[in-house]
Parts: structure tokens; C-alpha cells; sequence
């Protein structure tokens, strides 16, 4: 298994009011999978992505990453996980706009310590695997917002993580980029990536080999396509 | 990793060229005021340095009459203590003494033709000379067979030179002084103005016993200047001298010295003591504006924090680590600090020649003052990019990739 979660709560403290986000989650993925997670705003499903994320810690329950526990650790080692097991990809992309795409690509790199030449190799070959290999030196603001959104999955790629997490990765885009994204991402999952992927749309959940349904902080349903 | 640091620093300030350029302005005036005014400092203390030692070196000077704290005393010099046997007891009896100059002094007019010049006329012994740092230019200096013969003989400053004699060669002329003839056998190098703004070179020197028993009818000195051997000893000659002095004048215990003896090296010590005030003044004046020049580092960086929320957001998402962001941070920071120092060096540098230039001061550009500047620099870059550094990299990840 490469993600179990067992009984996960977050609590909040809004002012006065205590919310919680999530109340016990427990989840398998396991490798290779290619899950959607899916329900309407205020179910849960970011607050639960942040935390699969190690972007954020579970108020209680246990959390095992790649076979690491991850509930507990500190903000320093939740980074270095972060850095090694997950690919982000965020629905507005979150790419740095001074950087050429192969800078942005190579960036997860600059943290795990690879020396700029392997850094510029391995972007260079993850760029190509979007097929964006003719655009690397390109800033963001100089490609469309599918481009951008395969530069951002190239960099999710690129220290070859366990999970690929994408938030809402087609919210920001058109109709055919967004099915051009799908397709990059079963592709991926075909190659035996595990991909989760969070959204609100059926359609986009419909490419999912597993779709995960939540309301109100607890899953109410899960199926497999 | 740290040096994947300083390139995403300095990609940071490229980024905002102007922006970094003003904030390093801060620094550089800073620095640079702070390294010329300590210069302007430092070229007070080594003009007042020169002019003290130009008196002469390791030069201890004796004067009859005593400072006293109370009662009413005659000024220094004008009782008839020291006698020329006092002199010689001195050279005589005291270890680390290399040259004794007595003399005594009067101004008397003197005349050559149809010019007349009022003046200092100086007895003493040819010693004087190596004592008090004169040179002779032209002609020689009196010997001590012209003091055994009360010779009338006079060696000249070059001021005295110009306004008696003009273009006259004054060697081998005879003047007047008192209307005593006095022929002229040397004239002396020029000295210029001491450090009270006396001209050292408006004087007559003729031998001792000349003055004494010719000009002035007297049998005792106003002056014994000592010279020591070296630095070290000085404060001993001097001890030693009070010593001799009292037991030769006959002083019990509990009665004040009936003269004076001061050491040219406590009057240098004070006067350095004065100009690194003077120099401490101007250069924490300049120093404010650097602490002042450091605040507008932190503004900055406070500012570039909060623009780059989303940026910090997103690196911290892909694995930066509090480090990470930190030394990122610090590095601009510190860049700006470094880069404004050494800019800010090289407008000291000007501003330092630029004011001997164009004011006329003398100034000395130390080292020291260049290297604390830039180590200043490089910490006002640190101490205060390090607030806003910390506060960047403690941003939680979720809050900052949600920031607008």
C-alpha cells in the first residue's frame, strides 16, 4: 500500500466555532492506483488533500506514506517528504513566473541537492514527457494555460515521487486542455504512476479507475470504475 | 546548497533592479560616509602627529618655577632655577640621555642696512639642533669654542633670512642685534608652522653664554631640553631628572619642585587622545547612517517577503525547508549589505580624496576604517535581513499558496 489512512481527524478553530474538517478517515491507495477524490466545497476533500499532501498534519489518527509514517513528523522532515514522495500539481499552477519551465521543472531538485547539471537533464527529459521539450525556455506568461499545466505535472514528475496529488488540475483550464491533462495523467498512471486527484466535476472523476466520494468530512462512497 | 541559495538571492534582486539599488543606497552612503569621515579624522590626528614629533623626538624640556594648584605664581619659566651647571649635571649624571640643550630667549630688533626685524634671539649650545630638529641649509652652526668665547656669531631662521637680508646672500654678513654686530654663519632649513601655528622659522640662535652674558646679563637658563635615547626610557629620564633636580636645588621632602618637567610623549598622548575623539565623533555620525541604512534593508525585505507569499508558498510546497527559505532571504540581504559596502567603499575612497582635493584637508584613508566599514556593512545586512528572512520561512505553506 502506498497510502494508509487510519481514523484521520482535523479540527479548526474558526473564532468561536470548532470545525470539523475531516471526522475519521480511513483510506487505502495503493500503488499504481489512480484515484479521484471527489465531493462538493466544505466536504473535506482539500483539508484531506493537504494532509496527504504532508501540507498540513492530521489532528489525530495515523498516517503511512510509502511506508513512512508521516502524521507526526516535524515541518522541516514533512518538507524533505514532500520533496521526495509527492508530485504537486495545483489547480493554478503555481509556477514561478520569473523561471523558464526548465528552471520551474528543475526547482523540486534544487532541494533534493542535485547538482545543476543532472537537474537540467532530468527536467529537460520530464518536460519531454508532457511534450513540451520544444518550449523549455519559455516563461510562463509565454505559454497557454494547458501548456502551463503540463509544465507544472513535468515538474511533479521530475524527482519521481511515489503519488502524484492534482487539485483540481483542469479548474483553470478549457474544455479540450483539461482532456488533454486527463490524458496525460492516465497515461502516467499507465506507466504505474499512482495519481489522486481531487475535483468537484463528474466528468473529471469519470477518468479515475476509483472515485472516492465525501460530504460533510467523512467518505460516503467508494467505487471502482 | 548554499550557494543554490546566493544565485536564487541574486536572481531575487534581479528581479527588482531598482528596487535593490535603492535599498543598497543606504549602505553605500553609509559606508562611504563612514570611511571619509573617519579619513578626515585620522589626517587631523596625523598632521597634529607630524607637528609634535617635528619639535623634536623623545624631547623632555625642564623649566624653572613650579605649577602649583594654589597661591599666586609667577608664569612658568620666569624664576631663575636652573643654571647651566643643572645642565650639565644632567647630561653628566643621567642614564639614557643622548643630547642636553639649555638656552635662554629674548626678542631683541635686529638690523642689517636699512631693515629691521623683531625677533626671538636664542642662546643655547649646538646640540639644539639634533634636540628640537633643526637643520642647517647654508654656511655651519657654532661650535663649542664660539660658546667658551662668548663669540658673536648667529645662525638664522629662513623667515629672519627673507625679511632682513632679502636677496642678499646673509653668509658672512654682520647685523645688529641689541646694536651688538653678529655675523651670520648659517641659515637654517625651513621648518614651517609648528601645531600652535607658531613659525618655527623667525628666530636667531647664537651661542649660549653669547645671550646669557652679552643680550640678556643673566646666569641662568629658562630652558633644558633633554633628549632621550629612545621612547622607552623617556618616562624614567624624566623621573630621574626631577630626582637629580631637587636633591642639586636642595628641596626637603614636602617642598614643590621649583621647576618643570615635561615630556613632549605626554603631549602627544594627549593630543591623540584628542583627535581619536574627534575622529570617534565624525565616524559614529557616519555610522548612524548606516544603522539608518540598515532599516532600509529591513523595510525592503519585509516588503519582498509579503509580495513573494505565493513564491515562498510554492518552494516550500516542492520541499524547501525553513533553512531553504531562510538563507535565502538572509542572502539578499546580506548581498545588498555587501554590494553597498563595497560601492559604498569605493565612494569614501572619492569622497576622502575629493575633500583633499578640493577643501584642502589632509586626510588619511586607514585600513581598519575600510574593513570595519565592510564587515559593518555585511552585519547590518544580517542583523537586519534576518526579521524578515525568519519571518518568511515560518509562513505555513497552505496560508502562503493561498495568498493573492
Amino acid at each position: 500500500m502506498t497510502i494508509v489512512l487510519r481514523d484521520i481527524t482535523k479540527v479548526y478553530q474558526m473564532g468561536d466555532n470548532i470545525v470539523n474538517a475531516l471526522a475519521g478517515v480511513s483510506l487505502d491507495v495503493a500503488a499504481g492506483e489512480f484515484t479521484a477524490i471527489m465531493g462538493p466545497s466544505g466536504s473535506g476533500k482539500s483539508t484531506l488533500m493537504n494532509i496527504l499532501g504532508c501540507l498540513d498534519r492530521p489532528t489525530s489518527g495515523s498516517y503511512s506514506l510509502d511506508g513512512e509514517g508521516v502524521a507526526k513528523l516535524s515541518d522541516d522532515a514533512l518538507a524533505v517528504i514532500r520533496n521526495r514522495k509527492i508530485g504537486f500539481v495545483f489547480q493554478s499552477f503555481n509556477l514561478l513566473p520569473r523561471m523558464s519551465a526548465l528552471q520551474n521543472v528543475a526547482l523540486p531538485m534544487v532541494y533534493a541537492g542535485a547538482d545543476r547539471h543532472s537537474r537540467l537533464e532530468k527536467a529537460a527529459h520530464a518536460l519531454a514527457l508532457v511534450g513540451l521539450s520544444d518550449r523549455q525556455h519559455h516563461k510562463p506568461n509565454e505559454l497557454s494555460g494547458g501548456q502551463r499545466q503540463r509544465v507544472a505535472i513535468a515538474r511533479s514528475l521530475v524527482n519521481d515521487p511515489a503519488i502524484i496529488m492534482a487539485d483540481e488540475p483542469t479548474g483553470n483550464l478549457d474544455t479540450k486542455s483539461g482532456n488533454e491533462i486527463m490524458e496525460i495523467f492516465r497515461d502516467l498512471n499507465n506507466q504505474g504512476r499512482t495519481v489522486v486527484l481531487i475535483t468537484h466535476e463528474p466528468d473529471i472523476a469519470a477518468c479515475a479507475k476509483r472515485v472516492v466520494h465525501m460530504r460533510d468530512g467523512k467518505i460516503t462512497r467508494d467505487e471502482r470504475n | 546548497m548554499f550557494w543554490e541559495s546566493v544565485l536564487i538571492a541574486l536572481d531575487g534582486l534581479k528581479a527588482n533592479k531598482l528596487r535593490a539599488f535603492l535599498t543598497m543606497l543606504g549602505i553605500i552612503i553609509g559606508v562611504g560616509a563612514v570611511i571619509a569621515m573617519v579619513s578626515i579624522g585620522m589626517g587631523v590626528r596625523q598632521k597634529v602627529e607630524t607637528s609634535i614629533a617635528g619639535l623634536g623626538s623623545n624631547l623632555i624640556i625642564v623649566m624653572p618655577g613650579a605649577t602649583t594648584p594654589s597661591g599666586v605664581r609667577l608664569a612658568a619659566g620666569s624664576s631663575t632655577t636652573l643654571t647651566n651647571a643643572d645642565a650639565r649635571a644632567i647630561g653628566r649624571e643621567i642614564a639614557g640621555v643622548s643630547a642636553v640643550a639649555p638656552s635662554v630667549q629674548r626678542s631683541y630688533q635686529l638690523v642689517y642696512g636699512n631693515q629691521n626685524w623683531t625677533t626671538n634671539i636664542l642662546g643655547t649650545t649646538p646640540e639644539y639642533l639634533d634636540v628640537r630638529n633643526f637643520a642647517v641649509a647654508a654656511g655651519t652652526c657654532f661650535t663649542n669654542q664660539d660658546i667658551d668665547t662668548r663669540a658673536r656669531v648667529a645662525v638664522i631662521g629662513k623667515t629672519v633670512a627673507d625679511n632682513l637680508f632679502g636677496d642678499v646672500s646673509p653668509l658672512g654678513q654682520t647685523m645688529r642685534i641689541n646694536k651688538a654686530p653678529f655675523r651670520v654663519i648659517g641659515v637654517l632649513e625651513a621648518k614651517g608652522q609648528s601645531s600652535m601655528g607658531q613659525d618655527q622659522d623667525d628666530i636667531v640662535i647664537v651661542p649660549l653664554t653669547t645671550a646669557q652674558e652679552r643680550l640678556l646679563g643673566v646666569t641662568w637658563l629658562q630652558n633644558i631640553n633633554v633628549q632621550a635615547d629612545n621612547p622607552e626610557v623617556i618616562d624614567k629620564v624624566q623621573e630621574d631628572i626631577t630626582v637629580l633636580l631637587r636633591a642639586r636645588h636642595r628641596l626637603q621632602s614636602g617642598v614643590p619642585d621649583n621647576f618643570t618637567v615635561r615630556n613632549l610623549a605626554a603631549v602627544m598622548a594627549t593630543a591623540q587622545e584628542t583627535t581619536g575623539t574627534i575622529t570617534l565623533l565624525l565616524g559614529n555620525i557616519a555610522a548612524i547612517s548606516l544603522v539608518v541604512g540598515g532599516i532600509g534593508i529591513m523595510n525592503i525585505m519585509l516588503v519582498s517577503v509579503t509580495e513573494r507569499t505565493r513564491e515562498i508558498g510554492i518552494r516550500k510546497a516542492l520541499g524547501a525547508t525553513f533553512n531553504n527559505i531562510l538563507l535565502q532571504f538572509l542572502i539578499e540581504a546580506i548581498v545588498i549589505g555587501v554590494t553597498g559596502g563595497f560601492i559604498g567603499i569605493g565612494l569614501g575612497l572619492a569622497g576622502s580624496y575629493a575633500i583633499s582635493y578640493f577643501a584642502g584637508w589632509n586626510t588619511v584613508v586607514s585600513p581598519l576604517s575600510i574593513i570595519i566599514a565592510f564587515v559593518f556593512s555585511v552585519m547590518i545586512g544580517l542583523f537586519f535581513g534576518l526579521y524578515p528572512a525568519r519571518k518568511a520561512a515560518l509562513l505555513d505553506p497552505i496560508e502562503a499558496l493561498r495568498y493573492e
